[in-house]
């Protein structure tokens, strides 16, 4: 049985399927992310797939501060994907709402909204970066599912300092 | 001996224990190599295998009523027949018992489109619908060339048993057949320049875009299958008669190997074609193939 849940959290890390959504970003994380995919950073080495529905991906790629319009979209793509899951937050937008602070048009951050498990800052983070946060919500996701009592809402780790 | 022959060739080669592995093999070739022809790493060995067992250990959606349970039927009936049509391609040398014949396995190998065309209309998604709607259409496209090919090598030889289809003499007859099924085979992988089925960026993965999980590792699995199945038809139309089981199972491999790496380079090397232009290839450039095939195949018919 140990094996087994050895074997299964093993082929969650190595095997994680992104969904990718934008909450009103300016397409520079967007563009980021898909050149993360391309020859050049060759993110499938690792086993990454952009899917292009919610129901097939592991892992919520979110970008852009979270404009009003986008809160609805948001929560019900959460829901889509299926358990387990996790999200990263690409970009400085998601985790500060960046220089959209205070704007009437944003309802940000984030993690308002959604747990997310991976802050990628940067305005717009290098493709290597993204990756790194890709890998590194595929461990915790792999570790989440494999303990019996999955934590209700997991803190970010490293949050970005706020720079309005 | 006859039953354990059958039950062997079922289960171990070219059956369940053979076609499961060969089909994360082949998968995973596809990724590699157009990997390498784009100058990248790729993905490594064991990634289908990773993909599958994880979407095992993914929930599903509550689908409650009939449409869930037809939801969870199609991947299931697809994995089934295309694992039986693998089962029952005549790569070693058979003795007697039930050795099935060519009618059966093309009818398995046509249930998993007509699967996929249901599961799409199942799941009541406009993009799965669009999608069912454009494999329907491609379907009718490829077939009737795919068929009358595969039929005239049949009818030529005068026989529908497929381990005498598999000993073919080479003819010019066979290589026209062999050519024209292998024009047919993109459109039966979805695989580029024909993948508007599951058009990743246009209507996103077509008709399995709600399955997810186990359902949608069935699929994936259905999709290797496939590949098994289709090159493995191929492979035993061409490769010659060996007496010795072993070395035989090696070509019918090796063979299919040679025929993943090729598919694959044409998908690499083409972007996909609008379902307009795939159906007028079909219909008027590759019929020529059948026609010619057909025509020789009477003509045979009439000398001998």
């Amino acid at each position: 049985m140990k094996a087994l849940d050895r074997l299964m959290c093993t082929c969650r890390r190595r095997s994680p399927w992104l969904f990718h959504m934008n909450s009103g970003s300016c397409n520079g994380c967007d563009i980021e992310l898909v050149a993360a995919i391309t020859p050049r950073y060759d993110a499938e080495q690792l086993g990454v797939q952009l899917e292009g529905s919610p129901r097939h991906a592991d892992i919520l790629c979110i970008t852009g501060p979270v404009t009003r319009n986008a809160v609805g979209a948001i929560e019900t793509v959460y829901g889509q994907v299926l358990n387990p899951k996790a999200v990263v937050a690409i970009g400085s937008c998601p985790a500060t709402t960046n220089v959209f602070i205070d704007s009437r048009t944003i309802d940000g951050p984030l993690d308002k909204h959604i747990p997310v498990d991976v802050f990628v800052p940067g305005c717009p983070p290098r493709p290597d970066a993204i990756i790194q946060g890709i890998v590194k919500a595929a461990t915790i996701l792999a570790e989440r599912a494999a303990s019996p009592s999955p934590p209700e809402a997991p803190k970010p780790e490293a949050a970005p300092e706020v720079q309005a | 001996m006859n039953l354990l022959t059958a039950l062997a060739r079922l289960l171990i080669f070219p059956g369940l224990l053979f076609c499961v592995p060969a089909a994360w093999f082949f998968l995973w070739v596809e990724r590699k190599s157009v990997a390498l022809m784009q100058g990248r790493i790729g993905p490594p060995f064991m990634q289908p295998f990773y993909d599958f067992v994880k979407l095992l250990g993914k929930d599903t959606p509550d689908r409650p009523g009939i449409v869930g349970l037809l939801m969870r039927l199609w991947p299931l009936l697809a994995v089934a027949s295309t694992a039986g049509a693998v089962a029952l391609l005549p790569v070693l040398p058979a003795y007697g018992g039930f050795q099935g014949d060519l009618i059966l396995l093309l009818a398995l190998l046509e249930v998993p489109p007509i699967c996929i065309i249901a599961a799409g209309f199942s799941s009541r998604s406009i993009f799965s619908e669009i999608g069912s709607a454009r494999e329907a259409a491609l379907t009718v496209s490829y077939n009737v060339v795919f068929l009358l090919a595969i039929l005239s090598i049949a009818a030529a030889q005068h026989t529908f048993r497929l381990d005498a289809l598999a000993h073919l003499p080479p003819s010019p007859l066979l290589w026209l057949g062999i050519i024209a099924l292998v024009i047919c085979l993109p459109a039966k992988l979805h695989i580029n320049p024909f993948s508007l089925p599951n058009a990743e960026q246009e209507i996103y993965s077509g008709p399995i875009i709600e399955y997810s999980g186990p359902e949608l590792a069935m699929w994936e699995l259905s999709h290797g299958l496939e590949w098994v199945a289709a090159t493995g038809l191929v492979a035993t139309l061409v490769a010659p008669q060996i007496g010795t089981w072993w070395l035989a199972a090696i070509v019918f491999v090796l063979l299919c190997c040679g025929l993943v790496v090729l598919l694959a380079a044409v998908a690499a090397a083409t972007a996909r074609i609008a379902i307009d232009n795939t159906v007028r290839f079909y219909w008027q450039c590759t019929l020529v193939f059948a026609v010619l095939v057909v025509s020789s195949a009477i003509l045979m018919r009439f000398r001998s």
